[in-house]
């Protein structure tokens, strides 16, 4: 008789206990950093505190360590059941787990203390920048041996969304870092003005574009079917929303400068491509919804049902208003302000938030051998808060910014600026104040999901799971590799 | 079934197909927007009055960088009308040429500082770094009281310009070996002054020493 095997679930656990943690310390510095935006002496004239320092903890914290961990944590979930295949390399992916809290720590640890690169979302210094890109190679390793050995033929959607993601991210990551450096702390990258810009926003957007939307749609395409009990609404139209999606998001970048020294003809490009890049995105969201047909009644009972469709709702709506906002006469007023802190929010709270939040709730159980999460009612809890929260930021948000680019630009009869630039924040604080209240009600949501997520984990953390069997279907010579060893 | 999906279906079932057709259509457009960049910032040469940063300032800016200034901070004055009136004369490509990383920025909750040089005294910029709200009551701006307390190091200065000649910003021997004397005694407050006094002006340092 064949030696069993089983789905490696340990692994999987682990990423969902550190996105739980992240998500917290990630959302923790964010509110935090909100409140010295109204009440400015929380600096405490101390360096590691000050706003400056600690605003590229928040992003890289819930980007990277939160959203990171969700990402590759989901992926081994998701690549061994549509394989029907336990995850190629036992030992790697292990290391994968560890290094890539590794290299979150340390990046947290050394940005409030003035070791960056202050290139936005990628401020880690370049010894953490390699250390990130070995680790993003193993995870690279892991998945496509794990693809490689799979016993169903077809590869389903979800993994080609994952596989963009870990190719394009190693790609922008590695080309955006490429630095002199000067010493373990200080390095130079090699490109200046114009150029650096461009390559730092092509960075940036796609930062957006494949972390935070490729790797999260290959989330939903699993889950939402899952969650839903439908079948994709159409396998055919998630695949053309696929190539459409990847190859044009690469090309929006220049939205990030325009009307700056860059040059003209990239801005205008830029705001085509942005514009013709709300179709793919239009069309993901609307394969996600249209899916829940026949079992709508889910909302009325499911909390991870909810955190979806909203999640999908938000992902049409934040790449709308993206697609607007790349128009260059509506960037012209909108540019600098407060209106761009409520577009992002609107993506990373609103839409990737929300369907890590809801993937979680599907998945833990399962990866936790429990049939249901612990409290229901907490799920419920949490997704009012987080509703709530979100809401209230981006409304604050975007008044604050609309406050800000008519006073910018009013000018009185006489053609002279109306108002000196600090009327403009004085005119904001108070939005100031509810965005900072937002933060910590969509904080607590946080707690409330690790409170629970910590008692649906009771077997786990008793060790007394017994790991999934691979359903391995008769033997075929080609699709049937021979069942990989339980070790580590 | 349509018409021509058997030859799709390939890529569906085989990963290392997909993983090559994913990184040829990412590239597409990396290629397209910043190949053509590259050709042309090689062939704009900087203008007559942009040189490198001179030591000082060199610390200032890179000071500038390490606490994060651009998180608040633009340095591009955009061509529109009421940024023009309110910051001056709208900032040009050529104007950060020497500038590693760009900082241009992305957002304002305090004002453009592109062309801040020369607006405000050096005692002023001190001041104000050190407790903005002694000035300015109604601002959210942090106190950087710290960067008061500590000394530039000349041979750190002088190892920065070494790896920015190598990157090929054009400094002479001399510059470099003038580096410690050209920072010796001063704080890191003064750097960032003199930095920030020197923003706009034809990128030359400030007009008279801050002390």
């Amino acid at each position: 008789m064949r030696a069993q095997e089983t789905y490696n679930d340990q692994v999987v656990r682990l990423f969902l206990l550190a996105a739980a943690v992240w998500g917290i310390v990630g959302m923790s510095i964010g509110v935090y950093a909100a409140a010295e935006m109204v009440w400015p002496s929380l600096n405490f004239g101390v360096p590691w505190l000050t706003f400056s320092r600690i605003r590229p903890d928040h992003t890289f914290g819930v980007i990277f360590a939160f959203g990171g961990s969700a990402l590759m944590g989901t992926c081994y979930y998701i690549v061994q059941r549509t394989g029907h295949t336990r995850l190629a390399f036992t030992g790697l992916a292990n290391f994968t787990f560890w290094g890539w809290q590794l290299g979150c720590v340390l990046a947290m640890v050394t940005m409030p203390f003035g070791i960056t690169q202050s290139k936005e979302y990628a401020e880690p210094e370049w010894f953490i920048d390699i250390a990130v890109a070995v680790v993003w190679v193993s995870f690279g390793t892991v998945f496509f041996a794990t693809v490689a050995r799979r016993r169903i033929r077809h590869i389903y959607v979800s993994n080609w969304y994952y596989g963009a993601l870990i190719i394009a991210v190693g790609l922008l990551h590695i080309v955006n870092n490429i630095a002199l450096p000067v010493s373990l702390t200080k390095s130079y990258p090699v490109n200046s003005g114009a150029a650096d810009a461009m390559v730092q926003w092509w960075y940036g957007h796609n930062a957006v574009a494949f972390f935070l939307t490729a790797g999260f749609l290959g989330m939903m395409y699993y889950f939402v079917p899952r969650q839903a009990k439908q079948p994709l609404w159409s396998y055919r139209f998630s695949i053309v929303n696929f190539w459409a999606l990847i190859s044009i998001y690469m090309w929006a970048g220049p939205h990030h400068l325009m009307y700056t020294a860059l040059p003209d003809w990239v801005q205008s490009l830029g705001m085509a491509f942005s514009l013709i890049l709300l179709m793919p995105s239009f069309g993901s969201a609307a394969n996600g919804l249209l899916t829940f047909n026949g079992s709508w009644h889910l909302l009325k009972t499911d909390p991870a049902a909810k955190f979806m469709v909203l999640a999908l709702v938000f992902y049409a709506g934040t790449t709308l208003e993206g697609s607007i906002l790349a128009i260059k006469t509506v960037n012209s007023f909108t540019h600098y302000t407060e209106w761009t802190v409520a577009h992002v929010h609107f993506g990373a709270i609103g839409w990737v938030a929300m369907i890590t939040i809801g993937s979680l709730y599907a998945m833990a159980p399962r990866a936790l051998d429990q049939p249901a999460m612990h409290s229901r009612a907490a799920m419920e809890l949490h997704f009012w808060l987080h509703t709530i929260g979100v809401l209230l930021y981006i409304f604050s948000m975007w008044i604050a910014g609309t406050i800000q680019f008519l006073m910018w630009r009013a000018t009185g009869p006489d053609g002279s600026l109306s108002y000196p630039f600090i009327d403009s924040l004085i005119a904001i604080k108070g939005m100031y104040a509810v965005r900072w209240f937002a933060g910590v009600i969509i904080l607590a949501g946080m707690v409330v999901m690790a409170w629970n997520l910590w008692h649906t984990a009771a077997a786990a953390r008793a060790r007394l799971i017994k790991p999934i069997p691979v359903p391995i279907p008769e033997p075929e010579p080609h699709q049937a590799p021979a069942p990989l060893p339980v070790y580590g | 079934m349509a018409r021509g999906y058997k030859y799709y279906e390939a890529v569906e079932k085989n990963a290392a197909l997909l993983g090559i057709l994913i990184f040829v259509a990412v590239s597409f457009g990396g290629l397209a927007e910043i190949v053509p960049l590259f050709i042309e910032a090689h062939t704009v040469a900087p203008p007559p009055g942009v040189k490198p940063y001179d030591p000082l300032r060199l610390a200032g800016k890179d000071i500038y960088v390490r606490e994060g200034c651009y998180l608040c901070h633009s340095q591009m004055i955009r061509a529109l009308r009421a940024e023009t009136q309110r910051y001056g004369t709208f900032s040009v490509a050529s104007e950060s040429v020497y500038d590693r990383p760009f900082q241009w920025g992305s957002k304002r909750t305090g004002p453009d500082l592109a062309r801040v040089g020369g607006k405000y005294s050096d005692e002023w910029q001190r001041l104000h770094l050190v407790d903005p709200r002694a000035f300015v009551p109604e601002s959210n701006m942090p106190p950087y009281p710290w960067l008061e307390e500590h000394k530039l190091d000349g041979a750190d200065i002088a190892a920065r310009m070494r790896v920015l000649r190598k990157l090929g910003d054009p400094y002479t021997d001399a510059d470099i070996a003038g580096a410690p004397k050209a920072v010796a005694d001063k704080t890191e407050l003064d750097a960032l002054v003199a930095y920030l006094q020197g923003l706009g002006i034809a990128n030359e340092p400030a007009k008279e020493a801050s002390k």
